[in-house]
């Protein structure tokens, strides 16, 4: 049971390590640095797109939204025009509440069956998984944007702001990220329930393990670099713009844990479009979420219908028709 | 188990605390048990249809009689479908497995078995896919303990066997869906896993022979023609009796204005026969009061579609027949009865699948002038939708003290709810035809109403177990509103919610009834010319005439 978390651990420890070693005892800078990056970069673009290309190939003969509210009915009665859209502007506001606010996670509840003293099921609302997901996306996503202060010269003025948010408890120095430590937490909470719900334990896999605690031990080594141990921030920057600008070089001077990190980060691009991670590409094609539930007004068109053998209507009166006259029954032909 | 099991012992056994096991273990796991299954479908009722591989067997035997390639079929049947559904590819391929909807599928509430929990049904089919589809599964499968390591499993006999007993535990109600953060429905799922099953004749019964009878006869339960008169000819003695009106309908009616439509249930099973009774009654009182042509049809005899239980193209195939029986007779457009899956099919496949229907007109219901928009391009509409306007309209007499007994809530039946959004219509004819209404609490009603436990083909016999626990949420909410309230009626509008929900009643609730709402309706509805009701359509005495029967 536990080699589902075990396994996952130790791999993301010895892709730390091969890094790791790698750079400080084989001098595999040029690697670590260079060739698996810009790999994973493209495997992580290539895939992404052959992805999600593979999906729309695959066609949507009919068009069944779930339906979460009232439907568009007589002229007098409320639509639920955004969980129960008929128009593409209902859609589109469906998908970005979806998308951006992880709408339908929102509604999460939590049932409990009290035996003996009640017997009564209840539902009562869960927010937690709502905002660990919200507060893990949210604030990986900050993180990544101030990544982008390694890939630009000079830093456009919007990192700049984004960091000045981001820094805005003014605690320590050098100063406290806030998305950082969010993004350190709430991997800890998702991991947490993986580990202590029974019903989350039960049904996950080290697929589910493997991604979290490399996103830990990202957050984990970055964290390290900017508060614990001084790594050579211009050595890294030179790096990073020498990647941006493809003129790659290797820098005196940066030590091996920012080849881990960056090794990690590697891996996670690579990994990204042959796992679950591609939720972020499939929410926008779910075509229970995507599509309007106008069916009955506007015809849909599936692109593989082909015809199919029914029972006519004069196979079943040649079937019964004695008996339909003598019971009464209008026939078309008389005999 | 009604039998066996009372339902404190039933109780006893919820449990959602999963064991420590792995759920991949499938042999140990797979223990196709008596009351959680439905038998096999017999031979001839798959022959009907010309489906594939018609035998005689048994799911707790050993030897299913598979075909010798039952493999190969299973794979290329996944494959093509992956390219036909893109809901399908998606679904496989998404899932975080984040949980949201572990504890919302009614079957796990009820019964506890962590493989009744959504994510943990679709990983059957997943773990097929992940290992004969994805590249990650294909280079895994190779080391060993790899394909464990990624979630994959070949497709072995036993792996058929669990995804078989579990996908006929699952009556895609589609309620998983509405809290899956990426939309992903389990019903799609079931629905492909059901077709797999059918490309190797593993279908149950109690679809299969509704299939074949719906095909050959016009509906479900193989009601001929005569005998479908004759029954409707009993209902409206039944009437008579009661209101004094004859209330007799036209059958196959050429040049109607409208086609009615209903399941079989209707006609066949109580309480069902009062809803029915009720569309005959207010049919009449359209024809008298404004002379509106409705006509029923004995080879469209059949709105529910049990075709949507076993393939896309069965689905169709019996579908089909509404469109051609509008076109022969020349209605104007449809109107469909009380039904579950019979909505969710109107709604979201019959256009596409065997429209256009260009041979009828854009339903206006010529008495109000109201114009159904939307069902434009359909051309079919819920009765609820009409008997709605028409109360809007203050076309219809309604004397509700006739209901006064009856203190009312609504089970939104799955299908309608989640693959339709007929929410509010119900509710608006209910509270117009009966005094006392009360809500479930919220977390089960609307979208996210329970499932009776017996829909998409699993309202059999032999499954009374499954169908009680499943029955639990629904049941356990009822109980709520009837202590809380003292509701007694238990309204709905599916065909199957009424058989279903009878039994669920008397298992857990004994106090409350099942009413369709037209039967509602019927009882309220003033006819012309009607002598003074003493009756209502059960032939129990109205509210004010206890005394006089006694």
């Amino acid at each position: 049971m536990n080699q589902k978390y075990l396994i996952p651990l130790t791999t993301v420890f010895l892709l730390f390590l091969v890094a790791y070693t790698g750079v400080e005892g084989a001098g595999m800078q040029w690697f670590f640095g260079i060739v698996f990056p810009y790999l994973a970069v493209l495997a992580f673009l290539i895939g992404f797109v052959v992805k999600v290309m593979g999906w729309a190939a695959s066609a949507v003969p009919f068009r069944i939204p779930t339906t979460c509210g009232q439907q568009k009915s007589l002229p007098w009665i409320k639509q639920n025009c955004i969980d129960n859209p008929d128009t593409a502007s209902g859609v589109f506001v469906r998908m970005v509440l979806e998308i951006f606010l992880f709408r339908s996670l929102f509604r999460n509840t939590k049932a409990a069956f009290n035996r003996n003293v009640s017997n009564r099921l209840s539902y009562s609302w869960e927010i937690f998984l709502w905002l660990g997901a919200l507060a893990f996306h949210y604030s990986f996503l900050v993180v990544l944007l101030r990544h982008f202060r390694f890939f630009t010269s000079p830093v456009p003025s919007c990192l700049t702001w984004l960091e000045y948010f981001d820094g805005i408890v003014q605690l320590g120095l050098p100063g406290l990220f806030l998305s950082g430590v969010v993004l350190l937490a709430a991997t800890l909470f998702l991991l947490g329930r993986r580990i202590f719900d029974a019903k989350v334990t039960y049904i996950s896999q080290a697929a589910d393990y493997f991604p979290l605690f490399l996103i830990i031990g990202i957050a984990a080594t970055g964290i390290a670099m900017r508060y614990f141990t001084k790594v050579d921030i211009i050595g890294i920057k030179t790096l990073t713009m020498g990647l941006a600008t493809f003129a790659p070089v290797i820098p005196e001077g940066v030590g091996g844990l920012f080849y881990g990190h960056v090794f990690m980060v590697s891996v996670l691009f690579a990994y990204f479009p042959a796992s679950k991670l591609m939720h972020a590409g499939g929410v926008f094609l779910s075509p229970t979420r995507n599509m309007a539930n106008n069916t009955r007004a506007k015809r849909h068109v599936n692109p593989w219908d082909y015809d199919v053998d029914v029972h006519t209507y004069e196979q079943y009166e040649d079937h019964f028709r004695e008996k339909m006259i003598e019971a009464g029954l209008p026939v078309d032909k008389k005999e | 188990m009604s039998d066996e099991l009372t339902p404190d012992e039933a109780l006893n056994k919820i449990d959602y605390r999963p064991g420590s096991g792995n759920w991949m273990d499938t042999t140990k796991s797979v223990q196709i048990r008596p009351g959680m299954y439905c038998y096999a479908a017999k031979a001839e009722s798959v022959e009907t249809l010309g489906l594939p591989n018609a035998r005689s067997w048994n799911p707790l035997d050993d030897d299913w009689k598979l075909p010798e390639n039952w493999q190969q079929i299973i794979h290329e049947g996944i494959k093509v479908r992956l390219e036909r559904f893109r809901t399908f590819k998606i679904f496989m391929d998404v899932c975080v497995r984040c949980g949201a909807c572990a504890d919302k599928c009614h079957f796990f509430l009820g019964t506890g078995d962590p493989k009744n929990m959504p994510v943990l049904r679709a990983e059957l089919l997943r773990s097929v896919y992940r290992n004969d589809f994805t590249t990650a599964g294909k280079v895994l499968s190779k080391i060993p303990g790899g394909a464990r390591l990624g979630g994959g499993r070949p497709l072995t006999l036993d792996v058929l066997k669990e995804m078989w007993y579990y996908f006929f535990q699952c009556t895609e109600c589609r309620r998983c869906s509405v809290f899956c953060p990426y939309g992903i429905d389990t019903a799609e799922i079931t629905i492909m896993a059901r077709e797999l099953f059918n490309l190797i004749g593993l279908n149950i019964d109690w679809i299969a022979t509704p299939v074949s009878n719906c095909y050959q006869t016009g509906n479900h339960l193989g009601i001929q023609p005569h005998a479908f008169k004759d029954m409707l000819d009993f209902f409206v003695e039944d009437i008579e009796e009661i209101t004094g009106v004859n209330c007799e309908p036209s059958y196959q009616k050429k040049g109607a204005d409208i086609l009615f439509i209903t399941p079989s249930g209707d006609v066949f099973a109580d309480p069902g026969t009062y809803t029915c009774q009720g569309y005959l009654i207010l049919f009449k009182y359209l024809k008298d009061k404004y002379n509106l042509d409705v006509t029923w049809s004995t080879y469209a005899s059949e709105g529910g579609n049990f075709g949507f239980f076993t393939s896309h193209e069965t689905m169709k195939r019996l579908n089909a027949k509404m469109y051609l029986e509008a076109k022969r007779l020349g209605v104007k457009w449809i109107l469909g009865g009380e039904c579950g899956h019979m909505w969710r099919v109107i709604n979201q496949y019959m256009d596409t699948m065997n429209g256009p229907a260009d041979f009828m007109e854009v339903p206006v219901n010529p008495i109000t002038g109201t114009v159904f928009e939307n069902a434009r391009s359909t051309k079919m509409v819920h009765i609820c939708e009409f008997t709605a306007d028409l109360i809007k309209h203050g076309k219809l007499e309604l004397d509700k003290s006739r209901n006064a007994n009856r203190i009312v809530t609504f089970h939104d039946s799955c299908n309608p709810a989640r693959g339709m959004g007929l929410l509010d219509e119900p509710r608006y004819v209910i509270e117009n035809v009966c005094d006392s209404f009360y809500e479930m609490p919220p977390n089960t009603i609307r979208e996210q109403t329970f499932c009776c436990g017996s829909g998409a083909g699993l309202n059999a016999g032999e499954n009374m177990e499954l169908r009680m626990a499943g029955a639990l949420p629904r049941a356990n909410a009822l109980k709520h509103v009837h202590e809380k309230y003292g509701v007694n009626t238990l309204a709905t509008i599916c065909a199957i919610d009424r058989a279903a929900l009878s039994t669920l009643c008397e298992y857990w609730v004994p106090e409350a009834e099942v009413y369709g709402i037209h039967e509602m309706v019927g009882n309220a509805l003033i006819l012309p010319g009607e002598t003074n009701r003493t009756q209502d359509l059960r032939m129990e005495p109205l509210p004010g005439f206890e005394e006089e029967e006694e």
